[in-house]
């Protein structure tokens, strides 16, 4: 199917399947990064006001990601449209590095045309340079393109604004499975049972996600088409039936079953089939994770007296223990680039994420609350979304891989529960 | 044991009574015991002349020790305390006494932790009083062990009061 229409149905399935969005997240910044690039977003030319502006939407996402510092640029006079009506120097001397400048007009046939230009101030050079001709109803997404452009182009990383989360919320015994966009926007309820939802977990294409529910009075693992709303059963053995989690080709579902016994780990076909068994211990095995290149899942196990991070084959066969520290680390989840993984640690009754480099074993604790749980990497590896309960509720909050830059995103109602961060989306 | 029996039957005469208004209803297949259990007793329930389980309100399931269904667990621990043993030996009995009944245990967490290790802390709970039925000559088949981790806690609170009441397992009978 071309992408352009799988995205498209994938969308109008958003807009069918919605129960009206209640829980709305706000975010706020409440740390900041040591070093910021200094950057202008100038108003677009005949954008609309107020907050929903596609420039209001660029500068935002920016500012979410704290490595950025907004330099006002409202008062230019007269105020720059395109790259060649930026005057360099006046802008250095307002303190931005960086310039975005652009226009949004809408067509007589109602679609929009959305231009930008990225200018580096100090090299004088017009570094981007992009339009989009988008249906009126796209400017926000639009607007988390152009971020994109702009963040990549300044930082050399991928950006995650065009990027979707997972979440469950819970509202007395009320629960619900949500997608919104990586800034909490446009969130649409996308399962709800009067049951638990647990541990939602996206396809590596970000079509389907694999979630526990408690329908059946048990924990089962079901994998739920996003654009079709159809779902199909993946691990229903005697006992609980949970932990899901994708091989990075799309193949395997790694689950946690207890049908032999105590909890242990296993492989399911995504296309359904016979679980077939990859951990052999008398403790408990859970929380499988694949490592990015498919060759190792990590793991929490308890086969040593506490619970600790093993790595072991993607196969099975023989496991290794990765943490040391402390009696408590649990829930391991690999970076997009293979080379660390974020966990649970429990230190003094506290619950905490930390991170720990696998080259090296250093390990790095990056949250201060006291029940985080759940840590899940955006897919440039430059943040990790978690639940942190905040008396007594949970919510969800991010943190830079480096722990310096730390968000809250509060959602007026209900408890929201175990993040899971999307892929990024394919062009 | 004969004033036993005694309560026995009255309470599956009734239960036959209650099970037959049912039959009219569709048949609803119970997978709760996952795949790889016989599902023999579903079957021959009907045909029991002893079935206790055909429906199980109003029996003596419902007084005595046998209304106690919770084990109560200490922090981070498995262990089945001394005061909890009376109440899984009469159950244990019950099961004994009664071949074609089959329960459920569910473990439950407080909410300290990491969700996914409380399911799995949750069901060795379960496990672990599942064992002490098995010693006492229960079989395997006939306990399903599952969990609820932290995700349905008795207690709303976030204190060792609530947290205690929340590290539970529960027995339920079928149709329970």
């Amino acid at each position: 199917m071309p992408r352009l229409l799988q995205r498209t149905l994938l969308f109008a399935a958003f807009l069918c399947a919605a129960v009206a969005a209640r829980a709305q997240l706000t975010i706020d910044i409440v740390g900041g990064a040591g070093t910021t690039i200094p950057i202008s977003i100038v108003p677009f030319d005949a954008d609309a006001g107020g907050p929903a502006a596609v420039s209001s939407v660029v500068a935002a996402d920016l500012a979410r990601s704290g490595l950025f510092k907004l330099v006002d640029g409202s008062m230019a006079s007269p105020r720059p449209v395109s790259a060649s009506q930026v005057r360099t120097g006046d802008w250095r001397a307002r303190g931005a590095d960086a310039v975005a400048v652009g226009s949004v007009r809408a067509m007589p046939d109602g679609r929009v045309d959305v231009r930008f230009d990225l200018v580096d101030a100090v090299k004088q050079q017009t570094i981007a340079s992009q339009s989009y001709l988008i249906a009126s109803n796209q400017r926000r997404a639009t607007a988390h393109k152009i971020a994109d452009v702009i963040y990549e182009k300044l930082t050399g990383d991928k950006g995650v604004f065009s990027t979707k989360i997972t979440y469950v919320v819970k509202r007395g015994t009320r629960y619900e499975l949500q997608v919104a966009d990586a800034d909490g926007f446009n969130a649409q309820s996308v399962l709800a049972s009067n049951e638990p939802i647990m541990s939602p977990a996206w396809s590596p294409d970000g079509s389907r996600i694999a979630y526990v529910s408690f329908d059946q009075k048990k924990p089962i693992v079901v994998v739920q088409n996003l654009a079709q709303g159809t779902t199909k059963v993946m691990a229903q053995y005697r006992g609980n039936n949970s932990a899901p989690a994708w091989s990075p080709d799309g193949r395997w579902l790694a689950v946690a079953l207890s049908k032999d016994g105590l909890t242990q780990i296993y492989r399911v076909p995504a296309t359904g089939g016979q679980a077939e068994r990859l951990t052999d211990s008398s403790g408990i095995d859970t929380q499988p994770n694949y490592s990015p290149d498919g060759q190792w899942i990590v793991f929490t196990s308890d086969r040593g007296g506490s619970p600790q991070v093993y790595k072991m084959p993607a196969g099975g066969g023989a496991p290794q223990r990765l943490t040391f520290d402390g009696s408590y680390n649990v829930g391991p989840r690999y970076s997009p680039d293979g080379k660390s993984i974020a966990y649970v640690q429990r230190e003094g009754g506290r619950y905490r994420i930390a991170s720990m480099e696998l080259a090296t074993g250093q390990v790095q604790v990056l949250t201060d609350g006291t029940l985080d749980d759940s840590p899940t990497y955006a897919p440039n590896g430059k943040m990790v979304l978690y639940e942190a309960s905040v008396g007594g509720r949970g919510q969800l909050a991010a943190v830079s891989g480096d722990g310096r830059v730390r968000q809250r995103l509060t959602s007026a109602a209900g408890d929201v529960q175990d993040p899971a961060w999307g892929p990024l989306p394919t062009n | 044991m004969k004033k036993l029996a005694l309560y026995l039957m009255i309470a599956v005469a009734a239960a036959a009574c209650a099970s037959h208004e049912q039959r009219t209803e569709p048949q609803v297949t119970d997978r709760s015991s996952g795949v790889n259990t016989p599902s023999t007793t579903q079957g021959s329930n009907t045909l029991s002349p002893t079935n206790p389980n055909a429906g199980v309100t109003g029996n003596e399931l419902h007084s005595g020790v046998l209304a106690k269904r919770s084990v109560y667990f200490d922090f981070d621990s498995n262990a089945v305390k001394d005061e909890y043993r009376g109440l899984v030996q009469a159950h244990s009995r019950y099961l004994n006494d009664h071949r074609d009944q089959r329960i459920r245990i569910e473990g439950n967490c407080d909410e300290r932790g990491s969700r996914e290790y409380n399911l799995a802390l949750g069901q060795r709970r379960a496990e672990a009083v599942k064992k002490t039925m098995t010693v006492l000559g229960v079989s395997d088949g006939r306990i399903e062990t599952v969990s609820y981790g932290e995700e349905k806690p008795v207690a709303q609170g976030h204190d060792e009061a609530a947290w205690q009441q929340n590290r539970r397992a529960d027995i339920k009978y079928r149709g329970e």
